[in-house]
């Protein structure tokens, strides 16, 4: 499977876009040039050159340490709004199609009742009553995923169900929470690590507009979107700050799309043979 | 068909009553207390008992919710916390503003995507197929309001050739409306063309491979003929469905647009009232938000049944 993996071309660039937004990510924590924070004054709106890559902003911050900084801001709320997600999203597709039909059919409506909130929408009301924040950002995202990762593992899990070793365990008289942990939820793994990384690409897509929006990361922790948001004041100035967030953002969800799509190509055919 | 159609609305219904609760629950009954939201901190208990009086905050809860759920029905959508203006007259007007934004990247997104998807399917083996599916992957990773910002840098700020933002109604001055709405229309249309283009391929390719293709080809249709003839109708059922959920990420999608050319429209509206704490606008503006989804979502099902009358003649599932 790794040869089919790495055999298959949109995998592998999707996986070594994510391997450098994550070593730039893990880079920013013991080495940034300067202080992405830091204002001064004496160098404003620099162009690019050799002691300041990507220039500096309108308070003399070095553009390249923020974008460094910032892919922290978008993979950590890429993680918890995925793993927000997951939690929920995963048991609620496994006890879904594990349970009777009239348990399973208000779990779905209610999951596609959800779908009606979309991360913009929940992040507003979230900041309308808490005030902006990473975790409302965070939290609305993972929210708002919740209804496709249920959906997804929903239908595996129905394709699990009618193996014979799930049955054979039923028979052995495995209760129902054994088979959905030992066989179920296994077996549904690699639905999982598919769905995982194209909600990872969704969540950084709607991070870097909240931020955008100023419904996410505060000032001054860099983030993208809001890297963006300062950029555009100044589009008839130095439009060039806005490539440097612009090209981070699409190429970071770029990534993760083509990583997922690889995944999917690789992995699911797999269950489709067990049918 | 009636049975199927009976059952679609009162779904809706249901989706409706529920949602509107959640939306109640989550905006009145979780801050503690929207008065004191909207007066600060630092307002006077009197001040904040007043304002409770005078909005009904004091009433139960319950009361509350249906007062405002039976208000929205005729849409009385009550007054501003913070502005004491009524919201409903707001909110057309900025309605109508949203409203063109949306119909205008529908359409530049159909025009789009629909010949190039049909197109990279067709030709799913040439240069020219690859590089249509590899610009739709790319244009899917491409925030619509960072489109936005790439256009304005191109065409307003370089180009000089349209405004970088702003609005006029069409009744002002026809020529500046369409001048103004350009730029917004196309990054929403153009980044929901890209998602829309794959769709439209993988339909297509769908269809192509079916057996009523091979059996018009058979019978001497040219593949584009076959397609045209046979193939196009049921490529549009699961083209019909995405468009009906493009269409609300659109209304959500205006809301950031709207920031980023300054557009007076709902998404604007309601940004404002976040940054005001005005409660009431983004519980009433949220809960519109939510039933246009529901309702184009009801209607794509309805749609649904128009054009495939497998589904009218099926059983219900």
């Amino acid at each position: 499977m790794r040869a089919r993996l790495f055999a298959h071309p949109g995998f592998v660039v999707g996986a070594v876009i994510v391997g450098a937004v994550v070593l730039m990510a893990a880079v920013s924590y013991v080495w940034t040039p300067y202080d992405p924070t830091f204002v001064d004054a004496s160098s404003r709106l620099l162009s690019p050159s050799w002691s300041h890559p990507f220039g500096t902003d309108k308070f003399g911050r070095d553009v390249f340490s923020q974008i460094l900084m910032g892919s922290r801001t978008t993979l950590f709320v890429g993680f918890v709004a995925v793993g927000v997600a997951a939690a929920v999203g995963v048991p609620l597709g496994i006890v879904s199609a594990m349970a009777p039909r009239y348990v399973d059919e208000p779990l779905m409506r209610g999951s596609d009742l959800l779908l009606a909130f979309p991360a913009l929408l929940l992040a507003i009301m979230f900041s309308a009553v808490y005030g902006a924040s990473t975790l409302t950002a965070m939290v609305a995202i993972g929210i708002a995923s919740i209804p496709s990762f249920a959906r997804v593992i929903r239908s595996g899990a129905l394709q699990v169900m009618r193996q014979e070793y799930v049955l054979a365990a039923r028979v052995a008289g495995r209760g129902p929470v054994a088979v959905g942990v030992r066989h179920v939820l296994p077996n549904v793994a690699s639905l999982v690590i598919v769905q995982a990384s194209v909600s990872f690409a969704i969540a950084v897509l709607a991070e870097a507009a909240l931020s955008y929006l100023g419904l996410g990361t505060p000032p001054p922790t860099p983030s993208w979107g809001r890297m963006l948001q300062e950029s555009q004041e100044l589009l008839f100035v130095a439009p060039r700050l806005s490539v440097f967030p612009g090209a981070a953002i699409a190429l970071a969800v770029l990534g993760f799309n083509l990583l997922g799509d690889g995944l999917r190509d690789v992995l699911d055919p797999r269950l489709e043979d067990q049918r | 068909m009636t049975l199927r159609l009976l059952l679609r609305t009162g779904a809706l219904l249901v989706s409706l009553a529920v949602s509107s609760a959640a939306v109640f629950a989550f905006m009145a009954v979780l801050p503690g207390d929207p008065a004191r939201v909207a007066l600060g901190v630092n307002a006077s208990d009197a001040a904040v008992a007043a304002m409770r009086t005078q909005y009904g905050l004091d009433r139960p809860l319950l009361t509350q919710y249906v007062d405002w759920a039976t208000h929205l029905v005729r849409f009385d959508l009550g007054t501003s916390y913070v502005s004491k203006a009524e919201i409903g007259p707001q909110v057309l007007d900025r309605f109508q503003v949203s409203l063109w934004l949306v119909v205008v990247s529908m359409l530049i997104a159909v025009i789009v995507a629909v010949p190039l998807g049909t197109l990279a399917a067709v030709r799913h083996r040439s240069a020219l197929g690859v590089v249509v599916t590899a610009v739709s992957q790319v244009g899917v990773a491409i925030p619509a309001f960072l489109a936005g910002i790439a256009l304005v840098t191109v065409f307003a700020v370089m180009l000089r050739w349209l405004p970088a933002n702003g609005w006029t109604p069409p009744s002002a001055d026809p020529a500046m409306f369409v001048k103004q709405l350009i730029l917004p229309a196309l990054s929403l249309g153009a980044v929901q063309g890209a998602v829309l283009t794959r769709y439209v391929r993988s339909a297509v390719l769908d269809v192509l491979r079916e057996d009523y293709i091979r059996t018009a080809r058979a019978k001497g249709l040219t593949p584009v003929r076959a397609l045209v003839r046979h193939g196009l109708r049921n490529a549009a059922i699961p083209v019909v469905t995405v468009l009906g959920l493009q269409l609300a990420t659109l209304l959500i999608g205006a809301v950031v647009i709207e920031r980023v050319f300054v557009i007076p429209g709902l998404g604007s509206l309601l940004l404002d009232a976040v940054r005001t704490r005005d409660l009431i606008v983004v519980q009433d503006v949220v809960m519109l938000l939510v039933l246009a989804v529901l309702v184009v979502n009801y209607l794509v099902d309805l749609l649904y049944l128009a054009i495939d009358p497998r589904l009218r003649t099926g059983e219900v599932r």
